[in-house]
């Protein structure tokens, strides 16, 4: 650095100079395009980065009424009392539960019903059916968890109807009264919801299979189930994984509406989810460290698991996710 | 003997294909239709049950309490306020964005799309967007619906896409005549994105409608911001609650005439009420979204 004084900055300016002075024109030349683009800067800033700041409450025994530097720091102190306590470890256990019933039952019922339509050829019934199964992604949970909650009832409810008039049961059961249907419910519902949304990926890419594979397979003697096997399937196979490794990165996020609007005392040690938990420590008891420590967490395993998967998407020598 | 069981196949397989289909299209109308006989059935008459595809004691009772000027009449229109509102102001930032980031010349293009797509991955949570949003005063305020839902970055990726699919020479022409970029957004662009923003606009118009945890969350103390979904959970819970339709008739709305009207009988004319609109405009827009949904969901 003392060596040679005058060589250096100058052999550091030359090139610099140049590109700077084209940077600037280059920017004084996209000035609309400069102001087209502040707002929503400025919006994700106030929105989004800046609130991360108040990750400091976990590390705080957070109280409102004292400003920032009267406040007591902790340290983990949140954090290791969210690993000890039992209700905690039950709303973590229930999140990655239901997470899991519903990704795997939203996976294989999308796929399946992608398939089995693709095989419908009478294009109107098609295009039809594909319509309707459309309709129930655009409910809210609010009319959805009622439609399920009526279809459920013991009164009069579809479900016991049908089942007692088909001599499955001989009394109505409290479908949502027993803790064990509920995660069940719940993956039945986002079925319910989600199953011809999700299909549309799917069916888009069946399409665009190449049709000379099928010709293929079918001189070489292959059954439809054969060719579903080796023929489709594989066609979908990368899709199919980017989606999986990217719903992955979701693994703590099981919804929050259904299990807040569905759920009810005698259920709630299955019900309860990290995003119930929060809102219940956070906003109803006051404990907004503790609260704050759980968001923390949810956030911080999906975004490692997010980048997880695009590491691994990439070995796939798929498209990278983001 | 090969032959002829590869020709009974095909009507089997068909023939229990479709039966399948059709029951999932059963599956997924009746509840609907069922709400709907509801809607339109007098409410003491729907407590003895057995109402399932047609009403019994046709009324329309149901739907003039909803509309008779009380609380969910209110709530309608709050809610018809925000989506729209809030649909033309994200529909138009969102998209100014997107062309600003599809232009490859400009020099923030990288930085600003990281630093947005980012967003999609990550929240502050809970906690700290709520001491944020009563910061900002925007708790019990009508713009609480509308400011903090403004941007999404998986839209400004669908409409990115989609701009970067526009021929270059559209937007070249436009400079040599001398249009800025703000000209050349406004008057070439956003006409040929018609198709994408139709898309992006039913996802926000959706979203806003249905919405009701930010009323919940900013706006439940001033029944004055009250929306549709928000009534609705409201007596749904409190449904839930009592857990039996016979109990829920003696809390009948005062006004009603002869317990025509009960609450589950509006329940269900405030489920048609809020997911009518949606259900007459989607299919007219099924060829835009299935394409959005494509351009958006792997490809960023």
């Amino acid at each position: 650095m003392a060596g040679s004084p005058e060589m250096i900055p100058s052999k550091q300016a030359a090139p610099q100079v140049v590109p700077k002075s084209s940077l600037w024109k280059r920017m004084s030349g996209q000035k609309q395009l400069m102001l087209m683009s502040l707002p929503i800067l400025l919006y994700v800033f106030v929105f989004s980065y800046y609130p991360i700041w108040g990750w400091t409450m976990a590390f705080q025994n957070y109280k409102p009424a004292r400003s920032f530097d009267q406040q007591e720091w902790v340290g983990f102190k949140h954090f290791k009392f969210l690993f000890s306590d039992d209700t905690f470890l039950m709303v973590l256990r229930n999140t990655i539960g239901m997470s899991v019933i519903n990704m795997v039952l939203g996976f294989v019922t999308a796929i399946i019903f992608a398939i089995l339509l693709n095989e419908i050829k009478q294009k109107l019934f098609k295009r039809s059916i594909q319509t309707i199964s459309y309709l129930p992604h655009f409910l809210s949970w609010i009319i959805v968890t009622g439609i399920v909650a009526n279809s459920l009832s013991v009164d009069s409810g579809i479900v016991n109807v049908l089942l007692m008039k088909l001599g499955f049961i001989n009394e109505p059961i409290m479908w949502l009264s027993e803790p064990k249907y509920f995660w069940g419910i719940v993956g039945a519902s986002h079925v319910w919801k989600e199953v011809g949304w999700n299909a549309i990926i799917y069916l888009a890419a069946i399409t665009s299979i190449d049709p000379s594979l099928y010709e293929a397979a079918e001189i070489d003697g292959a059954n439809r189930y054969q060719k579903m096997l080796y023929v489709t399937l594989p066609g979908i196979k990368s899709i199919v994984i980017i989606l999986l490794i990217m719903n992955l990165g979701w693994i703590l996020d099981a919804g929050f509406e259904v299990q807040y609007l569905l759920g009810n005392g005698v259920v709630v040690d299955w019900s309860q989810t990290i995003d119930i938990f929060v809102l219940k420590y956070g906003l109803q008891i006051g404990n907004y460290s503790l609260a704050t420590a759980a968001g923390i967490f949810k956030t911080v395993v999906s975004i490692t698991l997010i980048f997880a998967a695009n590491t691994i998407a990439k070995r796939f020598g798929e498209d990278r996710l983001i | 003997m090969r032959t002829r069981t590869l020709k009974l196949e095909p009507v089997v397989f068909h023939t229990l294909n479709t039966i399948f289909m059709i029951g999932i299209a059963i599956v997924t109308l009746y509840p609907f239709l069922n709400t709907l006989a509801i809607s339109l059935n007098a409410g003491n008459d729907t407590i003895r049950g057995g109402i399932y595809l047609l009403p019994r004691v046709w009324t329309d009772q149901n739907y003039k309490a909803v509309f008779a000027g009380g609380t969910i009449y209110h709530a309608f229109w709050i809610s018809v306020a925000r989506t729209v509102l809030a649909t033309v102001l994200s529909l138009f930032l969102t998209s100014m964005l997107a062309y600003a980031i599809s232009r490859k010349e400009y020099v923030f293009r990288k930085p600003i799309t990281i630093v947005v797509v980012m967003t999609m991955y990550f929240n502050a949570g809970l906690i700290p967007s709520y001491f944020l949003i009563r910061d900002l005063h925007l708790l019990n305020n009508f713009l609480v619906y509308i400011i903090p839902g403004l941007i999404s970055a998986f839209n400004m990726i669908v409409i990115r896409t989609y701009i970067q699919t526009l021929p270059e020479g559209l937007i070249e022409s436009a400079k040599i005549d001398g249009a800025g970029d703000f000209r050349t957004f406004i008057s070439i662009i956003l006409p040929l994105c018609q198709p994408v923003l139709a898309t992006v606009a039913l996802f926000v118009a959706v979203g806003q409608w249905n919405s009701w945890f930010d009323t919940f969350l900013y706006a439940s103390s001033k029944q004055d911001l009250s929306t549709l979904q928000y009534e609705l959970m409201k007596l749904l819970s409190s449904s839930m609650l009592s857990n039996s339709s016979a109990a829920v008739s003696s809390g009948a709305d005062p006004g009603a005439a002869r317990n025509m009207v009960t609450p589950m009988s509006i329940r269900a004319a405030i489920t048609i009420v809020a997911s009518l609109p949606i259900l007459v405009v989607y299919p007219f827009l099924q060829k835009y979204f299935v394409h959005g949904m494509q351009l958006g969901s792997v490809k960023e």
